[in-house]
């Protein structure tokens, strides 16, 4: 290729020079299109208009606020307009139905899982976690114990109404569980002993013992009235299970210790006063999909 | 140095370069012939493959090359791609750009000259424009007379059907977008959806603009693989070239010791990116081939051998008059570049031809939910949620059996599933679909502690697919 350029670059040459010389070195003239000239100009009167039309100068007092009206928060909430509206025949037919209902239909079912998963987020993750797994004192909503149900309208009603909630008159409040060693009701031997009781009630693998013994009498006559024989708990009072593996606060001896001497009574808001209805149900079907959920 | 002038004093303007417009003449030759010809079959193509049906069974679409935007789906003929599939037109693109090289490196720029758009698309527009004004001198003269009304009226039919054009090319572009009879249907009866007449719009306008009007600057100014075919030609590729040696010193018929060329000025008149040839190779030639039809007609004429513009290497293998089988002889095809070029699409292509045919019509894919990582039951077992993404590439509904068999002892269930009579797990997709389940998977207490590597597999007799995840346990 070298060969070849070098025969005909004599003829070639016939670029135009801009006379500029330097030790005799010329510079060429490859002007740009005229035609760049006329897109650039045209970027120009493209631009004044935009600052025209739209948000553009800064100004002592703001700035331009452009003929359009346009701004971020306008659009934002244009933008929500047009959400909202896309979303208002299935709020239409939430607002008519049950919880049950909207659970069962296949058309509404995903929508609630999807918007309750958003109002979970902004409501109830603040305690329960981003998932729902809970923490101590806060119940992990994944798994299949319910200290009042698992129902979907036993779910609704503990959102609408929540829980020892100071501001609802039917909030789901049977007192508090008593502080069995702070009010002295129980000696420490005896909180040793229902200890060890309650611990083996959920593992059968420890040993008997005459704590456990001792202990058994103790449960019956103080705890049991709440908590059921054997434990098994009740859901009416909210009194948690003790023989399984699930513990609200944790089944340590440390920590059970703390509950029998302190006491326990956990609160929920009521969302009733925060939420509509509509986002309480949507709440509902969503919490009771994430596997845990009780027919 | 003297004789250069400083450039005039004058407005911004004139320090750019005007276009010289370009008229060139009509031509008649073989390569003109070929070019029509090739011309026929690429605007065929491109108009009518949209409207080719290809059956794929009830639900999916019949067209033959769709690219269905909505659905993130790709159809050629048999194969169908998914948007995790994109890697194909990676492969695509590189096959692509080495056929470009491996023809480059040994025809030149054969694609410039025959097959790209601009270049096809253009030559239809001058067609048109001879048409309607007749050949280079008359087109001159009508540049340059005063506006009458017949200038008016032939610039005017000029330019509607280049615009007819232009529409009928964003038209048949949006075709391969969704299906090409409803969408004609639906256009016809005046619903344009808004992202179809956009596109239309859009290519009706730049066809116009590019073919029409911007021509030859598209590739001087625009194009960058004008100005990098430099790298990918030596000095044994064949590019249309003319032959100085047989050609020089340039003179009339009659003069004695001079060479071939009369200097008749063809070559230059009927080149559409307006060079003269005889420069040498320069970045501006499309190796459109119009000028050796145009020297070839003038040297039959004159009782020469034709060919002293032809189809040569850089140094000067190719003798004049040398035919077509004979070329082999000349020119040496087999150089370590193109023998590179050919290995990579080869590789390539084999590759994706390889995956393609051992492409599986199902596709298992599992995230572990990571909040939280396992739930204890009341029970005392310990339950893992896993979000299962099974893609069915079939166009029938498909009932994959979702195991883990390493962990026998794991309890698997899914919300909104109930399990078969045997306690299997079975998943539904639904035919060309994605289906998502949240699956549970239960495993007894002291089963596993800690973390463990687990496979999800899925079959359903036909086919099958395995994922490894994991299960977590306190």
């Amino acid at each position: 290729m070298a060969k070849e350029t070098k025969k005909t670059a004599p003829k070639a040459n016939k670029v135009e020079t801009t006379g500029h010389v330097w030790d005799g070195i010329e510079e060429y003239n490859n002007p740009l299109p005229r035609w760049w000239v006329w897109v650039f100009l045209a970027c120009i009167v493209f631009a004044i208009g935009y600052c025209v039309y739209y948000p553009s100068w800064p100004t002592a007092n703001g700035f331009l606020r452009g003929t359009a009206g346009w701004s971020q928060y306008k659009q934002l909430a244009d933008r929500q307009a047009e959400a909202d509206a896309a979303k208002a025949p299935f709020e239409a037919k939430i607002a008519q139905m049950t919880p049950a209902q909207i659970a069962a239909d296949p058309e509404l079912r995903p929508y609630a899982v999807a918007s309750g998963k958003a109002a979970f987020a902004i409501n109830c993750s603040q305690c329960h976690g981003a998932g729902s797994a809970g923490a101590k004192g806060y119940p992990n909503l994944l798994d299949d114990e319910w200290l009042y149900g698992g129902t979907l309208d036993d779910i609704y009603t503990t959102i609408t109404h929540g829980i020892r909630s100071k501001d609802d008159d039917e909030t789901r409040d049977m007192g508090p569980m008593p502080a069995f060693g702070r009010d002295e009701m129980l000696t420490k031997e005896e909180i040793f002993n229902v200890i060890a009781y309650v611990r083996s009630l959920s593992n059968k693998a420890l040993p008997g013992s005459s704590a456990i013994d001792e202990g058994k009498t103790i449960f019956a006559d103080n705890c049991a009235s709440c908590h059921n024989d054997g434990g098994i708990g009740n859901r009416e009072l909210g009194a948690p299970p003790l023989n399984n593996a699930i513990w609200l606060y944790g089944g340590d001896g440390k920590t059970l210790a703390e509950t029998l001497h302190g006491g326990r009574g956990g609160v929920m808001p009521a969302f009733s006063k925060r939420l509509d209805a509509g986002t309480i149900k949507k709440l509902a079907v969503y919490v009771h999909s994430l596997g845990g959920g009780e027919e | 140095m003297s004789d250069h002038q400083p450039p005039e004093e004058a407005g911004l303007l004139s320090l750019f370069e005007a276009r010289k417009k370009i008229s060139p003449a009509r031509v008649r030759g073989p390569f003109r012939r070929f070019k029509w010809a090739v011309m026929a079959v690429l605007l065929g193509i491109y108009y009518l493959l949209p409207w080719v049906r290809w059956d794929r069974g009830p639900g999916a679409p019949d067209q033959a090359i769709l690219v269905d935007t909505i659905n993130r789906k790709f159809y050629f003929f048999f194969i169908e791609l998914w948007p995790q599939e994109v890697i194909y037109f990676t492969g695509l693109l590189l096959l692509s750009a080495m056929a470009l090289f491996f023809v480059t490196t040994l025809l030149g720029r054969v694609w410039c000259g025959y097959a790209c758009p601009q270049t096809v698309w253009t030559d239809l527009f001058m067609v048109v424009e001879r048409w309607v004004e007749g050949d280079r001198n008359a087109r001159l003269k009508l540049d340059a007379a005063p506006w009458t009304l017949d200038k008016i009226r032939k610039r005017v039919v000029k330019h509607a059907i280049w615009l007819v054009i232009g529409l009928c090319t964003g038209g048949a572009w949006v075709f391969y977008f969704q299906d090409a009879p409803t969408l004609m249907a639906d256009m016809l009866h005046g619903h344009v959806p808004f992202v179809a007449g956009f596109w239309v719009c859009l290519l009706t306008f730049s066809t116009y603009l590019l073919a029409g009007h911007a021509r030859e600057q598209v590739c001087t100014y625009m194009c960058p693989y004008a100005r990098f075919q430099g790298a990918m030609f030596d000095e044994e590729s064949l590019i249309v070239s003319y032959d100085a040696t047989r050609g020089e010193p340039r003179g009339k018929p009659s003069d004695k010791g001079a060479g071939d060329c009369v200097d008749c000025g063809r070559c230059v008149a009927v080149c559409p990116t307006g060079i003269d040839i005889r420069d040498g190779q320069q970045y501006q030639c499309i190796n459109c081939a119009l000028c050796i039809d145009a020297c070839d007609e003038v040297m039959i004429k004159l009782d020469r051998p034709k060919g002293l513009i032809r189809y040569n290497t850089l140094n000067n293998a190719v003798p004049s008059g040398a035919r077509l089988r004979d070329l082999h002889k000349y020119v040496r095809f087999l150089r370590p570049r193109v023998l590179y070029y050919a290995t990579i699409m080869a590789a390539v292509g084999g590759f994706m031809l390889f995956s393609m045919l051992t492409r599986h019509m199902v596709d298992l894919n599992v995230i572990h939910d990571r909040n939280p990582l396992y739930i204890t039951r009341a029970d005392g077992s310990v339950r893992n949620v896993y979000t299962v993404h099974i893609v069915n590439k079939t166009w029938a509904e498909q009932l994959y059996t979702l195991t883990m068999p390493d962990m026998p002892k794991a309890h698997l269930s899914a919300e909104d599933v109930s399990p078969s009579t045997d306690g299997q797990l079975v998943l539904t997709v639904k035919p060309g679909k994605v289906g998502t389940y949240r699956v549970y998977a239960d495993l007894p207490r002291g089963e596993v502690s800690g973390k463990a590597s687990v496979d999800l597999h899925i079959t359903n007799g036909t086919y099958a697919d395995t994922y490894t995840s994991i299960f977590v346990a306190p």
